[in-house]
């Protein structure tokens, strides 16, 4: 009897401790991570609820917005009132605004897929020295500012930019050709800008590309391109598939670019947002639109975790 | 990389095969490289042009440099633009480090994944969106407080930050060897003893590369500063937006090079503080 208290008693004492100590590590884990989630929490994601709210209300005299529940917003987007005699009538002006910067999107991470690519292999073949140092170069632009390296593509496209002199003197143009301010500077400028985006990944994912694999291919008779499109490429999806979505949702929510490349023709989404939050004092409407684009992002970003997710299940089945 | 020769003789022609050579990648490779670079280049060289124009060159001058230096708007931005910068910087390095401790340190638990996903949410939502959110909620705060100022602007660059802060210390604590904690702890140090002795010291480059990543992202900043930022307010890429607004003057390209340099110093520090650790 009192030999089995006397081995009860420290497994209580221990596991006493035991608990002790996981309280302990909960509290020193609650205290550590709060400062930062909390932070988040109210300054990041509550105010997305305010914007939800203010969707469905009426625009302020002066900016701002009245506490009164309407539709309107969301109805804005698609059909417009007549000034004179109250009734509805389809617009599709926003709807292009948004068509626009998903076809700009989608033409800025084809165009940066096909470049950095080829780019992303030939670093990713280089010896370690040549490589880090393309990487640096690549990774460099990645960090500078955006506006500044936008305005520097303002400074080419211009009529009296690099491009227009530069053909200008080889005389094959005699007049300016006007590229600023077009939907083919946005799409150019969202290139430039989010490139290095595209080149990363994919050179993460062909960094450790097995060269062996390469042999087989050839000693099976498989030309160049066979063995680019049978064994290179299948091994750099995984790094496509993040670049893309790495070009492509900046480049939907893209301001900077459009706001200094684009002219009143090439708005986008971003632009939009800004005007209706500045100027028009259409905060009910900015806010509606600002959440399409959010809903935009998460649909996209859903879809490359479910085919991400895919890809993995087939490879192992 | 596999222990394999470059290059292998094919088995029928017996002609050599270069393994890794695709067509045309090279010509692709350097074109990319030239096209990120020359815009940028452009910029820099009239920035040194002795004419008004960006476009004509006639004489090397750093005129320009002068005029933006002694530019009272100019000096004020950067002066607003460096108090955002640092305080953003310390704020988002420090729940950066301390959150970074708990989503590597400590064995998994309900909810770490749900930390690591707010701590990255900024990351998530575009930039627009954010600057947005943050306009109406401190809208809301003014009217309620009457409270205005500064601060506002540096606690919603300290909220973008914290993701960048928190990638390289994240990263530096996967990487760390943690033989040498236990030993520490095997000889009887307090945990806070461990913490200051050992992992503080091996975390300092981390924690390095996170503030200076943070400070670089609050100076780079446009979209959310427009957003929030009130009059007086102005931070040095704002005044740049609003002089290339107005039109194409080399001094804004004069700012714009010191500001490049000024980043391309930072991502080479970077850079080398991410190579210490092999």
């Amino acid at each position: 009897m009192t030999n089995a208290t006397n081995q009860e008693n420290p497994k209580n004492q221990l596991s006493a401790s035991v608990v002790a100590a996981e309280k302990q590590a909960s509290r020193t884990r609650a205290f550590l991570l709060a400062p930062g989630v909390l932070t988040i929490l109210l300054i990041g994601i509550l105010p997305l609820s305010i914007v939800l709210t203010y969707s469905f209300m009426v625009p302020g005299d002066y900016g701002g917005v009245k506490a009164e529940f309407s539709i309107d917003a969301y109805v804005q987007l698609v059909f417009e009132e007549d000034i004179f005699d109250e009734t509805m009538s389809f617009t599709s002006s926003y709807l292009q605004i948004f068509g626009r910067s998903l076809a700009l999107a989608i033409f800025a991470t084809v165009a940066s897929l096909l470049v950095g690519f080829p780019t992303a292999y030939f670093i990713a073949t280089r010896t370690p020295e040549t490589r880090a140092a393309w990487l640096f170069m690549i990774t460099i632009p990645f960090w500078t500012n955006l506006l500044i390296r936008t305005y520097a593509m303002l400074l080419i496209l211009r009529d009296e930019g690099a491009i227009n002199l530069g053909l200008m003197k080889l005389g094959l143009i005699e007049k300016a050709i006007p590229m600023l301010y077009t939907n083919f500077a946005v799409g150019l400028g969202l290139i430039y800008a989010f490139l290095p985006f595209m080149i990363l990944p994919i050179y993460a994912s062909l960094e450790k590309l097995d060269l062996r694999l390469v042999e087989a291919g050839f000693d099976l008779y498989a030309n160049r391109f066979k063995v680019l499109k049978r064994i290179i490429i299948p091994i750099a999806k995984p790094g496509i598939a993040a670049g893309c979505i790495l070009v492509f949702i900046p480049s939907l929510g893209a301001f900077i670019t459009p706001e200094l490349l684009g002219g009143g023709k090439s708005l986008m989404i971003g632009n939009l947002i800004y005007i209706l939050f500045g100027s028009s004092r259409n905060w009910p409407f900015g806010s509606a639109i600002a959440l399409i684009l959010m809903a935009l992002v998460l649909v996209s970003l859903l879809i490359y975790v479910r085919r991400s997710g895919e890809k993995g299940a087939s490879t192992h089945g | 990389m596999a222990e394999t020769t470059a290059s292998i003789a094919r088995p029928v022609t017996g002609k050599a095969v270069d393994l890794k050579y695709q067509p045309g990648f090279s010509i692709v490779a350097w074109t990319c490289l030239v096209v990120l670079y020359a815009p940028i280049a452009v910029l820099v060289l009239f920035s040194f042009n002795e004419n008004r124009s960006v476009a004509l060159w006639t004489r090397f001058s750093l005129d320009w440099y002068y005029k933006a230096w002694n530019n009272e708007g100019i000096q004020n931005a950067a002066i607003t633009s460096l108090e955002v910068a640092i305080v953003a910087m310390i704020a988002s390095t420090i729940m950066a480090t301390m959150a970074a401790l708990v989503t590597t340190r400590t064995p998994p638990y309900r909810g770490l994944n749900l930390a690591v996903t707010i701590i990255n949410q900024p990351l998530m939502v575009p930039e627009i969106v954010t600057a947005v959110a943050t306009l109406t909620f401190f809208a809301l705060i003014k009217q309620a407080t009457g409270v205005t100022g500064i601060g506002y602007l540096m606690l919603a660059h300290t909220v973008f930050c914290i993701p960048f802060a928190y990638m390289p210390i994240r990263a530096r604590l996967e990487d760390m060897d943690l033989s040498l904690e236990q030993a520490a702890a095997d000889l009887y140090a307090p945990p806070l003893k461990v913490f200051r002795r050992i992992t503080l010291p091996l975390l300092t480059p981390g924690i390095m590369a996170g503030a200076m990543l943070a400070f670089i992202v609050s100076l780079d900043d446009v979209i959310i500063t427009l957003f929030v930022g009130g009059p007086g307010e102005t931070t040095l890429p704002i005044y740049i937006l609003g002089q290339i607004r107005r039109g194409v003057t080399p001094e804004v390209n004069a700012v714009s090079t010191v500001f490049l340099g000024f980043s391309v110093i930072f991502v080479t520090l970077i850079f080398l503080f991410g190579k210490n650790k092999k």
